[in-house]
C-alpha cells in the first residue's frame, strides 16, 4: 500500500546545487521574447515584403545572406528556436511518457535530432558559397557574374 | 452529508484547471509540437542550398503548390497564437497583475491574432494562386 506523505514534509527528490530546470524556465520565457522579434521579421521579409515565397529560390537566399545581418539574424533565430522547441518537447515528453525507459528513449531521439539539426544548420550557415563553381548562371545571385 | 456519496473528483476552477486557462495551455502546447516538427524539415529543406541551387529550387518549388500554401498559413496562424500567447504567459509571470488579467489578456491574443491574420491571409493567398 502507498502511504501519503505528511503534509507540508519535505520532498525527498535528490536536488542539486544548481537549479537547471529553473534555468530552462527562465530560458523558454527569454528566448520566446527574442524569437517574436526573429520570427516576425522573418516571416515578414520572407512571406511578405518580397513578393512572397514564389519569389523563394537559390537567389534569394543568396541575395539575404549576402548581408551579414540575416546570417547573424538566423543563426541566432536556429540555435534560440531549436532549444526552445526542444525543451518545451522534452516538458511534453515528461508529462505523457509514464515508463522511465519510454522517456530515456523519446528523449534521446529528441536530443540527437536536435543536435543534428542545429549543426547541421550552423554548417550550412557559415559554408555557405553563393556562387558555387558549375552551377548554371541563370540560377545564381546577379552579384556572380562579376 | 449522506455517507455513500463519493468524493468530489473535480476541484475547483483555477488559473490552469477548465475554461480560458486550460484550453490556452493547450492550444499552446499543439502549435508548440506542430512549430517545432516544422522547423527540422524547414532547415533540412534549407540546407540544400549547400548541395545546389537545381535541388534547392526544386524542393523550395513544392512551397509554392496552392495546399503547401494552405499549409503555410496554418504553420504561421499557429506560430502567431504561440508567440502572442507565449508573452501573455511572461505577463502572467512577471507582471504583478498578470494573474488577475489572464482571461482578458487571452481575448486580446485572440482579438490580435484575428487582426493579424486577417492582414496576413488575403498576401497569402494572392501569392499563392497568382500563377506563373
Ligand atoms: C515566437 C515566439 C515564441 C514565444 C514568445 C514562445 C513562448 C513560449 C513560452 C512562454 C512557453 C512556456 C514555457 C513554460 O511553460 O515553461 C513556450 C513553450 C513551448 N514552446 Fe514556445 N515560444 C515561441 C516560439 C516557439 C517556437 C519557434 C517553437 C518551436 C520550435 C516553440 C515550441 C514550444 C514548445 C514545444 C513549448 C512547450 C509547450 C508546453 O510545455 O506545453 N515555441 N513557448
Amino acid at each position: 500500500m502507498t502511504t501519503i506523505a505528511e503534509p507540508r514534509s519535505r520532498a525527498t527528490r535528490k536536488t542539486s546545487r544548481t537549479n537547471a530546470e529553473m534555468i530552462g524556465w527562465i530560458f523558454m520565457r527569454a528566448s520566446g521574447v527574442l524569437l517574436v522579434v526573429l520570427i516576425f521579421g522573418h516571416l515578414i521579409t520572407n512571406l511578405i515584403t518580397n513578393g512572397g515565397v514564389h519569389a523563394i529560390d537559390f537567389g534569394f537566399v543568396a541575395g539575404k545572406w549576402a548581408a551579414p545581418l540575416w546570417r547573424v539574424w538566423d543563426l541566432l533565430m536556429l540555435w534560440l528556436a531549436m532549444i526552445h522547441g526542444t525543451n518545451g518537447v522534452r516538458t511534453i515528453v515528461n508529462d505523457y511518457a509514464e515508463k522511465t525507459s519510454t522517456r530515456l528513449v523519446l528523449k534521446s531521439i529528441l536530443v540527437l535530432a536536435a543536435v543534428v539539426v542545429v549543426v547541421l544548420g550552423t554548417l550550412v550557415i557559415f559554408t555557405f558559397d553563393p556562387c558555387p563553381p558549375g552551377a548554371p548562371a541563370d540560377l545564381l545571385p546577379s552579384f556572380c557574374k562579376a | 452529508m449522506a455517507a455513500a456519496a463519493p468524493a468530489s473528483t473535480r476541484p475547483a476552477g483555477t488559473l490552469y484547471r477548465g475554461r480560458e486557462g486550460m484550453w490556452s495551455w493547450v492550444a499552446h502546447r499543439v502549435t508548440g509540437v506542430a512549430v517545432f516538427f516544422f522547423l527540422l524539415v524547414h532547415v533540412l529543406d534549407t540546407a540544400l542550398v549547400r548541395v545546389s541551387p537545381q535541388a534547392y529550387n526544386e524542393v523550395i518549388g513544392t512551397y509554392k503548390n496552392p495546399i503547401m500554401g494552405l499549409g503555410e498559413a496554418g504553420l504561421v496562424a499557429a506560430i502567431v497564437f504561440h508567440a502572442l500567447n507565449g508573452i501573455r504567459i511572461v505577463l502572467v509571470d512577471f507582471w504583478s497583475k498578470g494573474p488577475k488579467y489572464q482571461r482578458l489578456m487571452l481575448w486580446v491574443v485572440v482579438g490580435l491574432w484575428v487582426v493579424l491574420m486577417a492582414g496576413f491571409l488575403p498576401v497569402q493567398l494572392v501569392h499563392t494562386f497568382r500563377s506563373h
